[in-house]
């Protein structure tokens, strides 16, 4: 087995046992990387030689005698995530050359616990997509089949853990952005819960929407990464004060005593034959660890996609309203009055998806508008999270596909953005209520995965680790790995 | 809801949005589509529900205002123009 075919957990055993050292396996990724990426281009930049002298580093610490959750793992970071010293672009033309000044609260805390960063993997614009064709630089492509997209708008990360391109890494998700791209390249992806992880030098899409999470070969993967990055932040008013419970210790192997709910809403028209065959599969599998399965109703499902677009949309309208050329990134050199010169910037500098995102929130926020959608949004967004509630009095979690299909190709959707919108029906209704979520994978369709989506009740990452555990380890579909 | 073009221009000059003439004939043909499958929402009655702001309850969160160590001028100026230690813009008036 090569050194980057290692999860985790496994490096952190041969790191700790001596087999071999940070730098050794640091530069078997790069290696790696520099082989495969012409491939995946999952990468929008790697900083090779901070992540050669942070092994090093490790390496120092662990001869010293210290350990840590992380020491000596090379992880991948979403363009999104500011990180010191490395260009942080949120794949947009407009923050071209911007190096952030300071590390999130989120890298703080994984170089802290000793993490290697790689470098910065590609993402929608401004995280604003499905499939990483938003990207103001390229497209990332799905190791399974290269000609399809890897999902997104973290799909940089889902395509370098898929690809063996790092150890792990971590995404956002507003809408589905971790989950997602996740599902579509047999990766375990976690969205934890609103306000779980800190957001300070996270770059904002949608403010009550985005969360940080985890990308993962597996399971305790994503339990290890969000132990590191989970917690409260005094710098980031809207992270909960709450107890970080211990992850490894809810990776249990059997679903004894669990009630899992699956909500018909999820199922039926729009959703492929062969991905409702495949969860109905899984759930038999759990049914067989131990786990009650009971039916339930999320009514207000149908309402979640208009919801979501118009509050992404008009929450992103103003986020977006700071990128006007002046304290950093691209600016348009032409104009002779600050107007024009914030036009002709934006104009320059935002792909066509940001455009119609802000042209949406715009509108939606805009006199005598305001009250007929994002008003009356904000009030279906009660009743969505109303029906979670309801839901999780009956059970302890929800099993859903995470995607109505397997991967899609490479501009197939680019001319429909109400086509690229519908992908995401399966995850996007989370966000609105603020639980967590993971997607695991749950077999194949014609050689492509298919994503099991399982969803918890606030703060519960606990239970959602469990079941994805239990069920992981009764089944062999994540050690599936492209013939790349 | 069919947004005109004049509708498109409007919204664009409010977000302070440079738009080509192909994108402004592409955006209302988009956005009226989008728009009217959103009135879906239509159907539900909201009349007596509360609007949800944020999914978990939090409120009024402040911390202690003490002064910490700063960014160095170096690494936070990155203004495309600048003069000294100032960052450069436009005239703002005639």
């Amino acid at each position: 087995m090569e050194l980057y075919e290692l999860s985790i957990h496994e490096a952190l055993e041969g790191l700790r046992s001596r087999q071999f050292s940070s730098v050794k396996l640091t530069q078997a990724v790069l290696e790696r990387i520099a082989q495969i990426e012409p491939k995946t281009q999952a990468y929008l930049c790697v900083a090779q030689e901070q992540a050669l002298s942070s092994a090093e580093e490790a390496d120092r610490r662990r001869a010293a005698g210290a350990d840590a959750t992380l020491l000596g793992i090379p992880l991948a970071i979403k363009d999104i995530i500011c990180t010191e010293g490395i260009p942080t672009t949120c794949g947009s033309r407009i923050l071209q050359g911007f190096v952030p000044p300071y590390d999130a609260t989120v890298i703080r805390k994984l170089r802290q616990a000793g993490a290697v960063i790689l470098g910065k993997t590609n993402t929608d614009e401004f995280a604003m997509g499905s499939s990483t064709e938003n990207s103001g630089y390229f497209t990332s492509h799905n190791p399974w089949d290269l000609e399809r997209v890897p999902g997104g708008s973290s799909g940089g990360s889902a395509a370098a853990v898929c690809a063996n391109e790092c150890l792990g890494a971590l995404g956002s998700d507003t809408g589905g952005s971790i989950r997602q791209p996740a599902s579509l390249c047999g990766i375990a992806g976690l969205k934890p819960t609103y306000g779980r992880v800190s957001r300070y030098g996270v770059v904002a899409y949608a403010s009550s929407l985005d969360q940080v999470g985890t990308l993962g070969k597996d399971v305790r993967d994503n339990a290890l990464l969000l132990q590191v990055i989970a917690g409260h932040d005094p710098e980031d008013s809207t992270s909960a004060d709450k107890a970080v419970p211990d992850y490894q210790a809810s990776l249990l192997p059997d679903l004894k005593g669990i009630t899992l709910g699956v909500p018909h809403e999820f199922f039926g028209e729009g959703i492929q034959t062969e991905v409702e065959q495949s969860i109905r599969q899984a759930l038999d599998v759990m049914r067989s660890l131990g786990a009650c399965i009971i039916e339930v109703s999320l009514p207000h499902t149908r309402y979640s996609l208009p919801v979501y677009y118009l509050i992404s949309t008009a929450e992103a309208s103003a986020n977006l309203a700071r990128y006007d050329g002046i304290r950093y990134g691209a600016t348009d050199e032409q104009a002779r009055e600050i107007w024009e010169a914030y036009r002709r910037t934006r104009e320059e500098g935002f792909g066509a998806e940001v455009k119609r995102r802000i042209m949406l929130g715009t509108y939606a926020l805009s006199a005598g508008y305001y009250d007929a959608y994002y008003l009356k949004a904000q009030k279906a967004r009660t009743l969505i999270k109303q029906d979670y509630d309801r839901a999780f009095q009956e059970c302890q979690a929800l099993i859903t596909p995470t995607t109505p299909t397997p991967a899609f190709r490479i501009g197939e959707k680019v001319n429909d953005p109400l086509a690229m919108y519908m992908e995401d029906i399966c995850t996007l209704s989370l966000n609105l209520s603020g639980n967590c979520g993971i997607s695991i994978p749950c077999g194949f369709v014609n050689g492509l995965p298919v994503g099991l989506q399982i969803l918890g009740n606030a703060f519960d990452e606990v239970t959602i680790l469990h079941v994805a555990h239990a069920y992981e380890q009764a089944t062999a579909w994540h050690l599936q790995k492209p013939a790349l | 809801m069919k947004l005109d073009r004049d509708q498109v221009l409007h919204i664009a000059e409010l977000a302070k949005l440079g738009l080509s003439a192909e994108e402004a004939d592409r955006f209302t043909v988009q956005l009226s589509a989008i728009l009217e499958y959103f009135e879906l929402l239509d159907q539900l009655d909201t009349g007596a529900i509360p609007p949800t702001a944020m999914a978990i309850d939090q409120h009024n969160v402040l911390r202690k205002d003490s002064a910490g160590a700063s960014l160095p001028v170096e690494t936070v100026l990155q203004a495309p123009r600048t003069i000294g230690q100032f960052i450069a813009v436009k005239a703002v008036l005639d």
